[in-house]
């Protein structure tokens, strides 16, 4: 005979609605830690919470699947704000069309070396075929991510994980380097920012200038186009 | 708030099937965000297309609302990070060391051709005045 409250849990721990409160519920407390701390790069919401729900699925036993069956509907959202990326655009077209040759520039360079230098990075360090093509996208925001993964038949999964590390790396790093470069332009520092490190950059370039957050979101809307147009060429270019 | 989701929902749509139907290379959504920009500029170039949520700020909006929480969505597909351990016990660090130095290099040159190109042009300008 089960005990009353561990076959509550054998119920809850199948549902969607439990997988969906917990990732929303530990969002929340990350969330608001971050802001307590006003938004310490190293106090990252992103980084906080997959290590937290992490864990409890590992405590608890629990398969991914039966997680990401209450997941998917934050995960679902991530197509509907990438279309959604053409707001900020539209919104500053001034701005970006003010400023068009030098952000065009630092688009193709930085997306060109965005991709180069995992690529061969990662093939330099002898990592699998199979790995390498699923870092190639790492600098764009997640959902667009995964789908240049699953065209290379790559890993989805791998590429997901890797996009998020990206973001949360060059968020933390963004702000104490350009510092450290003596780069004040605003709009140059969020422009690299939403390039390199996509929505978690962005996230980050929002909380430290306005300015620097308008350059974050246009630069990974652009990006998000240019990558799945160079990453298949890229890839066939640089793996022979 | 709905009819705002729908619009950005038939972007989104519309990029997916003709991603599928021509087979483009390109994720749906990224040219679902292309048609939300054509459809916002057609907006204020015919001011007839403004209609039900396009007119005013319905659209806008949502959209605010999505990329106000964009670090929530990326947390289901991070915990997939349970599903690698062997791939990461194999090969983590090796792929966190490429990645860390790709983003360093990455911020480096993109902030680096910004400036040195705005710098160009910012010096074109005052030599034709």
């Amino acid at each position: 005979m089960t005990q009353p409250p561990f076959s509550l849990w054998v119920y809850l721990s199948q549902t969607p609605l439990l997988w969906l409160t917990i990732t929303l519920f530990v969002y929340v407390i990350a969330d608001a830690l971050s802001r307590a701390t006003s938004r310490h790069p190293l106090a990252n919401p992103v980084l906080h919470s997959i290590w937290i729900l992490a864990a409890f699925l590992w405590l608890t036993g629990t398969r991914y699947e039966t997680y990401f069956s209450g997941a998917q509907f934050v995960h679902f959202l991530l197509g509907p704000a990438t279309v959604a990326l053409a707001i900020p655009l539209y919104e500053n077209r001034k701005a970006v069309m003010a400023a068009i040759l030098p952000m065009l520039a630092a688009l193709v360079v930085g997306s060109v070396s965005a991709i180069g230098s995992v690529v061969l990075l990662a093939e330099a360090m002898g990592l699998p075929r199979n790995v390498v093509l699923s870092l190639a996208p790492k600098s764009v925001t997640a959902g667009v991510a995964m789908g240049i993964s699953e065209s290379l038949s790559a890993s989805p999964a791998l590429t997901a994980v890797a996009t998020v590390l990206t973001g949360i790396m060059g968020a933390i790093v963004v702000t104490p380097m350009m510092n450290r470069l003596g780069i004040t332009d605003f709009r140059a520092r969020g422009f690299a920012a939403g390039l390199a490190s996509h929505g978690i950059g962005t996230a980050r370039a929002f909380q430290v200038d306005e300015v620097a957050g308008v350059f974050a979101g246009i630069a990974m809307s652009l990006n998000a186009l240019v990558t799945s147009l160079l990453v298949p060429v890229a890839v066939t270019l640089l793996l022979k | 708030m709905i009819a705002g989701l729908c619009v950005i929902l038939i972007c989104q749509l519309a990029g997916e099937a003709i991603v599928r139907a021509l087979g483009v290379p390109v994720p749906g959504p990224v040219l679902g965000l292309l048609f939300m920009l054509l459809l916002l500029l057609l907006r204020d170039r015919f001011p007839s297309a403004a209609f039900g949520p396009l007119k005013g700020d319905a659209v806008v909006g949502v959209a605010r609302g999505l990329l106000a929480n964009l670090s929530l969505l990326f947390i289901p597909a991070g915990v997939g990070i349970v599903q690698l351990i062997n791939v990461l016990l194999e090969h983590g660090w090796a792929i966190v060391v490429a990645l860390a130095v790709s983003v360093v290099a990455t911020l480096f040159i993109t902030a680096g051709t910004f400036l040195i190109v705005s710098r160009l042009m910012k010096r074109r300008a005052s030599r034709a005045s």
